[in-house]
């Protein structure tokens, strides 16, 4: 395979910056370079002008009033502050949160913390396509539960949860409802007000937008929300999150809001596309397994398991083409596999033998066609080198071996 | 992750793949891993019975990229060798020549393993 290709498929990870978003956001690191909180002169005002329209941008692509973006550093900061400030806001109410087993580190490490420091936490399970049962959910909360956190879409698998419905049971039992929207906004449409999200995090990177830019929306009326600030200084951000506004990443996550709410459509539409030649052609190669749902999901991304093959090494055989991501445990920090393939109920040697790809706003038809082709031809080889594809083919009950666990 | 250029090269170039009749009774096989831990190392030895020495190597590997160049190395170490120096094969040595990153010495482990086993098998198929 050349050297010369090299096509982004990793596109839940980051996406690149949209070249519109860095021409927006250049002349606040030179020319405009003032701080936002300077109220007093030229400098301070172009800064607070822009990154209040940042906010409206921002505000208007999720339904929301521009008060209600508080701005962070990204969505891990932003899941933070809305399940520790809701927390520590509302412990006179009680202390039980109730979650979802596949949520991001940022909310489950998160509530671990939290259960150290005396909350409660339940962590609901999902059904083999990542969903979660809205009885379960119900039968859960309790007199003293304070926080429902569940999110918009997930980042592996792309399985997108029933906002609405989450939100009636939250408001029937008057439960504050947070969501970690960071893989759905502005990929999917997103309206705080319909669907009755409370508190929303999300970030700039995965919409084309800076790194090291996050918001998180906090609903100001029916209910009006507080949360704790978890950040103390100058009480910027309704006293929510101090810290100097980081004015350059604010106007390019603006931009990159206003780009996703006119272009998301037509993204949406043209990824969905691609993604379904990719999962096609790929299901032809024998004993694939897809991971999600097929209905409820994101339109630019698939995971796809390929039984025999374990996925760091398969990446291995098109990494230097090919960016894409695997839920092998040789591939995470951890060395265990995918909590979350492994919550669908998917066996370890599946969770080992996934790969999740990711389109994005960039992706040619092109790219998908080299992508296929260089998967399929990968997984042929590595299956030529596995012991258990020849077993299978053998006909040997791969079950019934006795391995030598290790 | 960043792999040293030996062993990209037997990912790339894996030596002495492929499969030995395991009904032979001058064949060892050695078969350890598990598919739930993501690696399974299937390694084989044939063995001349006149002169003793390992006279091929065959491997199959269901892994990343450490475990199947770990194999890959350990046939390439194991041919013209008797089952003595075989056995004295160390894990470090894999480690060492692949420039193995400190979490994936594991994969090194294995493919002692599938050495040991191996040689074990011969040798109890050749117990008398």
């Amino acid at each position: 395979m050349s050297d010369k290709k090299l096509i982004y498929l990793d596109n839940n990870a980051t996406t690149p910056v949209d070249p519109r978003v860095v021409e927006a956001m250049l002349p606040y690191f030179t020319e405009h370079f003032g701080n936002a909180a300077s109220r007093n002169h030229p400098f301070g005002w172009a800064a607070e002008g822009a990154v209040d329209k940042a906010r409206e941008q921002i505000a208007g692509l999720i339904g929301a009033d521009p008060r209600e973006i508080i701005f962070t550093s990204g969505a891990t900061e932003a899941d933070n502050l809305a399940i520790k400030g809701v927390a520590e806001m509302y412990k006179g109410k009680g202390n039980h949160i109730i979650t979802l087993e596949t949520e991001h580190k940022a909310v489950l490490d998160t509530c671990k913390k939290l259960e150290k420091e005396g909350c409660e936490v339940t962590y609901l399970k999902v059904n083999r396509q990542g969903l979660v049962d809205l009885a379960e959910l119900e039968a859960a909360i309790r007199p003293t539960t304070i926080l429902v956190s569940i999110m918009f879409a997930n980042n592996e698998i792309g399985v997108v949860q029933p906002m609405k419905a989450i939100s009636d049971i939250c408001v029937k039992h008057q439960v504050l409802f947070m969501s970690d929207a960071t893989q759905a906004v502005g990929k999917i449409p997103v309206d705080v007000k319909e669907l009755g999200i409370h508190l929303m995090a999300f970030t700039g990177h995965k919409m084309y937008g800076p790194k090291g830019v996050g918001v998180l929306y906090v609903s100001r009326k029916g209910p009006r929300v507080k949360v704790t600030s978890q950040m103390d200084g100058g009480g910027h951000e309704r006293g929510m999150r101090s810290g100097t506004l980081n004015v350059p990443g604010i106007v390019g996550m603006g931009k990159a809001c206003e780009l996703c709410a006119e272009e998301m459509e037509a993204d949406a539409t043209r990824l969905s596309g691609l993604r379904d030649k990719l999962e096609k052609e790929l299901m032809k190669v024998e004993e694939v397994v897809f991971n999600g749902h097929t209905e409820f999901r994101m339109p630019h991304m698939t995971n796809l398991s390929f039984k025999h093959v374990e996925g760091e090494g398969l990446m291995m055989t098109f990494n230097q083409n090919i960016a894409l991501s695997s839920g092998s445990a040789c591939t995470s920090a951890s060395l265990e596999p995918s909590y979350v393939l492994k919550a669908l109920g998917l066996g370890d040697d599946l969770a080992h033998s996934s790969l999740r790809i990711s389109l994005g706003r960039f992706t040619t038809e092109e790219d998908i066609d080299f992508a296929i082709d260089a998967i399929r031809t990968g997984v042929n080889h590595m299956r030529e080198l596995s012991p258990i594809w020849e077993m299978y083919q053998e006909g040997v009950d791969l079950d019934a071996v006795q391995w030598s666990e290790h | 992750m960043a792999y040293s250029d030996k062993l990209l090269d037997h990912f790339k170039k894996p030596k002495n793949v492929g499969t030995l009749d395991k009904s032979q009774k001058n064949v060892g096989t050695g078969l350890v891993g598990a598919p739930e831990c993501g690696d399974v190392m299937r390694l084989q030895i044939e063995v001349d019975e006149t002169s003793g020495l390992i006279k091929d190597a065959k491997f199959k590997t269901f892994g990343c990229g450490s475990a199947i160049a770990s194999s890959s190395l350990a046939t390439e170490w194991l041919k013209g060798k008797t089952l003595d120096e075989a056995s004295s094969i160390d894990n470090m040595d894999i480690v060492e020549e692949l420039e193995l990153p400190p979490v994936k010495i594991h994969c090194s482990v294995l493919a002692e393993d599938a050495i040991k086993s191996a040689i074990k098998d011969y040798k109890s198929k050749n117990a008398e």
